[in-house]
């Protein structure tokens, strides 16, 4: 007998898999949530394969540029959902003034030291993480400061080349950096669950969705989403999310999720890559995969 | 909502320069399948760095790829057919990305395998064939590619396609089709070709919607490893779920279910799932959540099966068969101790035996003490506790393991037969001990009248905080007061921790029970009584702990709920038992086991 299982419930029990794999083999596991819609499908799938929990901090990176309404869906998604929300940032360059939005470097310098660097040292804990208090309602200083030695994110493999290239349990060594040449062997749902002291892996649920497969799961299982990606009149939404000083909203009056399914499946955006109002991209000769390297998410 | 359609993961391989990311480039690129702009944009970097333009660039994505002109990753990309969604992954062919090509291709259902016409079948043709045969994808169909540079003759795709055919046979291998293909001219890609009228078949688009997606395995017998345990009651949440992905079969509310290779046994109460309907039910493919109609204790690794019905249980044992190809920098080697992962099983384990070990290229067997990298060869694996497993033949997900050397994994392999085998590892190892172990005259049956006790290992085993080790204490306390040679020896909590979360605890755990139980023996052939208190170990660990202590005598007491099985234990204490009380009943236990003389107490 044949039983209903299709193309999203595979790709649901896959990321499940390797959630639950991931929570099973590191004791200091945490998961990037940039509020965006993959993350936020991530988030959605820990709560999968949780049955309802999250058993690990969500690590936000802000960079004091997000759109002010990211910021309130998480804190409210946080409180509703009982997350472990914690955020980290690059305080110093912010104080001086070291950012693309101030003139002071390009867009690529800008993206290094906002997220990359503030993503290294909150994963590493040598600067301040800043815990959401459910009873207060206010982010405090963590106590703990231990380093989180598996990290998950979001990524998809269709987004852009070297992403396409990536593994689910991928190492970074010492310095976060990726050794894209030589890549641990993965087979069979056996991922690399071992490694030497200082090292961390990056955890990648999400490898074989698409953009198209992330919008039909979120209309399926009815997930919220920030409503920047929607149309709300003036024929513009945005398509993936970041800073606003670098992301720009792109043509389209999908009003809806259903809107935006159709619209990737049959309609304008079918064969435009999603990234391609993010300009950093383009600086980066293409591809992300220098920041990448250095540990850009 | 619009019914979603089929998806199918489809690896490319083949020797290295015979075209697989030309093929894949120009695939995506007639089927429209690329971002709007794309070609353009590579092709406008080509000619901004004076590079002919080759599809191959739409997907070697990393920079040392595209100076180097080969791939060194899998790439996934995706695309559309009529029919079905693809993942295409784009294997590299060059011997030393072997991992990354298996990486791929252990994803996929179904391959197509690129050969050059113009050079011929090399090495990794024949390589990745017979890793297509050993990761059991049968969906395969061989493209003969740069067809023009061959004047698109006949004759040579012809002797290619019956040399391959060949080749084939010997895995065990059949390929769909053969296509001669010209990939950068795009002749036979996604319609027959001009250029060899002579070829009727299907071009290669239609070969891939061709393939037939493998069966679901529902009809198989169930399993489902258990990937952990979860219980969230700091956050109001009551239940203990067994959490795993049902790898075949199904299973439902009210079946009577077994753990293997524990043995332990309940029933299924409940199937649990966040945001979901209700389900009584879950089968196959599914990363389920079962609830459980008793509270037992099975670790996560586990395989939950069927216990009522005619399925057949999978294997448990410690030893089998397998064919294995190894990827590790150090060759595999007899004797030295791995990490062994099956489902969701990891136990140390030790090469015991090669049967033969094989060039994969050349099909040729030879004899050696170890495995090279890039070698396949047929060997008999021990694990040093037993594990749950079908053959591959059977349940591929039950049979298929990967073996981890010094954090990296390094072979991966298939079970083809369980040995049932009486000489264990541990009864070897206990053998040998005894063989090279030098005794003075002095008997044990001497040292216990003069001592006026035998020896015994006085295990005091049970759950965390039962107060093991107070009676433990106290017990000593008593018997040296008695004059009895006595040694309490405590393990602390930490070393053998129940919930293996820690990295390489369980090999810590492994050794640590090995070397308690080595301790233990020299300790009781002294003649002492030796008291241990050890909390959470399992039924297995202490079988393995009273082995190494033969042939002295141990004696179990359980303290506290007893998760042991029937039979296991001497004496049952309750949880936080008086400590005059636990110390009688232990006392009247090493009478009744003549360890202590009745009448000296009296």
């Amino acid at each position: 007998m044949n039983k209903p299982f299709d193309k999203l419930d595979s790709l649901e029990a896959q990321s499940v898999f390797i959630l639950r794999e991931a929570y099973r083999e590191f004791k200091n596991l945490a998961m990037l949530w940039s509020i965006g819609k993959d993350s936020t499908v991530l988030l959605w799938l820990a709560r999968k394969a949780f049955f309802g929990h999250v058993p690990f901090p969500l690590v936000h990176i802000d960079t004091h540029y997000k759109i002010p309404e990211m910021i309130q869906y998480r804190d409210k998604l946080a409180l509703e959902w009982n997350l472990n929300m914690v955020y980290g940032e690059n305080a110093q360059a912010l104080k001086e003034k070291r950012t693309y939005p101030d003139g002071a470097i390009d867009r690529i310098a800008c993206c290094k030291l906002l997220k990359t660097e503030a993503l290294k040292h909150t994963l590493a804990g040598t600067w301040p993480r800043y815990r959401l208090n459910h009873s207060t309602k206010k982010y405090e200083v963590d106590a703990n400061t231990e380093p989180y030695t598996g990290v998950i994110v979001g990524a998809r493999a269709d987004e852009e080349g070297s992403r396409s290239k990536e593994r689910y349990f991928s190492p970074r060594d010492r310095n976060s950096d990726w050794d894209v040449g030589d890549q641990p062997p993965e087979l069979w749902n056996q991922f690399k669950t071992d490694f030497a002291p200082g090292t961390h892996l990056r955890i990648h649920p999400l490898l074989d969705w698409t953009e198209l497969n992330i919008w039909e799961y979120i209309e399926r299982e009815k997930i919220p989403v920030v409503s920047l990606y929607f149309d709300k009149g003036d024929g513009k939404r945005y398509r993936s999310l970041g800073c606003y000083p670098c992301t720009f909203p792109v043509e389209s009056t999908a009003k809806s999720v259903h809107d935006i399914v159709e619209e990737l499946r049959t309609g304008k955006f079918k064969n435009v890559a999603e990234r391609s109002g993010r300009a950093q991209d383009k600086e980066d000769g293409g591809g992300l995969e220098t920041l990448r390297k250095e540990g850009y998410m | 909502m619009e019914k979603q359609r089929e998806q199918m993961n489809v690896v490319i391989v083949g020797h290295v320069d015979h075209g697989k990311s030309t093929l894949v480039g120009r695939l995506l690129a007639d089927t429209g399948s690329l971002p709007e702009g794309k070609l353009e944009a590579v092709k406008a970097n080509c000619a901004r760095t004076a590079r002919p333009f080759e599809y191959a660039f739409l997907l070697d994505a990393l920079k040392d790829e595209q100076a180097q002109g080969i791939t060194i990753d899998t790439a996934r990309s995706f695309f559309k057919s009529q029919k079905r969604d693809y993942i295409i992954i784009d294997a590299p062919g060059h011997i030393e990305f072997l991992k990354n090509m298996i990486s791929g291709a252990a994803r996929a259902e179904a391959a197509l395998l690129v050969i050059d016409a113009h050079e011929g079948i090399k090495e990794n043709s024949k390589r990745h064939g017979y890793m297509m045969s050993f990761l059991g994808i049968k969906n395969v169909t061989v493209c003969v590619n740069k067809m023009d540079l061959v004047k698109y003759s006949k004759d040579v795709f012809e002797q290619i396609k019956s040399e391959y055919t060949k080749f084939l046979k010997e895995v065990n291998l059949e390929a769909a089709n053969f296509i001669p293909i010209a990939a950068r001219e795009g002749d036979n890609m996604v319609s027959l070709s001009k250029n060899m009228p002579w070829y009727k078949g299907e071009s290669v688009l239609e070969a891939l919607d061709s393939f037939k997606k493998a069966p679901p395995k529902s009809e198989q017998p169930f399993r489902m490893p258990v990937q952990d345990i979860y219980k969230f009651t700091a956050e109001g949440d009551d239940r203990r779920i067994f959490a795993g992905r049902v790898e075949s079969g199904t299973i439902s509310v009210g079946e009577e279910v077994v753990f293997l290779p524990s043995n332990k046994r309940s029933r299924v109460s409940s199937i649990e799932a966040f945001n979901r309907p209700k389900q009584t039910e879950s089968f196959a493919g599914q990363s389920a959540g079962v609830c459980l109609e008793t509270q037992i204790y099975v670790r996560p690794g586990e395989v939950m099966c069927r216990a009522s019905g005619n399925d057949p249980l999978p294997h448990a044992s410690t030893k089998f068969r397998a064919n294995i190809f190894w990827m590790g920098k150090q060759p595999l080697v007899k004797g030295k101790t791995y990490k062994l992962k099956i489902t969701t099983q990891q136990v140390p384990v030790i090469l015991s035996e090669i049967v033969n070990v094989m060039n994969a290229a050349e099909l040729a067997s030879v004899a050696k003490p170890h495995v090279d990298r890039h070698e396949v060869a047929e060997c008999v694996f021990e694990t040093m506790k037993p594990v749950a497993f079908d053959t591959v033949d059977i349940i591929a997900e039950m049979g298929r393991f990967v073996i981890v050397d010094n954090y990296e994994i390094s072979g991966g392999g298939i079970i083809s037969a369980p040995i049932f085998d009486e000489e264990s590892f541990l009864r070897e190892h206990i053998r040998k001990r005894d063989e090279n172990w030098v005794r003075s005259g002095i008997t044990p049956e001497k040292r216990a009248v003069k001592y006026d006790h035998k020896s015994a290992w006085i295990i005091i085993a049970g759950p965390v905080d039962t107060g093991k080790q107070r009676i433990a204490k106290a017990l000593e306390e008593k018997l040296v007061e008695m004059g009895k040679f006595t040694y309490f020896l405590g393990v602390s909590n930490d070393l053998l921790a129940a919930e293996d979360n820690l990295k390489n605890m369980l090999f810590r755990k492994y050794e640590s029970i090995m070397q308690l139980g080595e301790l233990a023996h020299v300790l009781t052939d002294a003649g002492l009584i030796l008291i241990s208190s050890i909390t959470n170990i399992d039924d297995e660990e202490l079988d393995r702990l009273k082995a190494l202590n033969r042939p002295n005598k141990t004696l179990v007491v359980n303290v506290g709920e007893n998760r042991f099985a029937e039979g296991k234990v001497d004496l049952n204490l309750i949880e936080n038992e008086a400590t005059p009380a636990a110390i009688d009943k232990i006392v009247n236990l090493l009478i009744k086991s003549v360890v202590l003389d009745a009448e000296y107490f009296i």
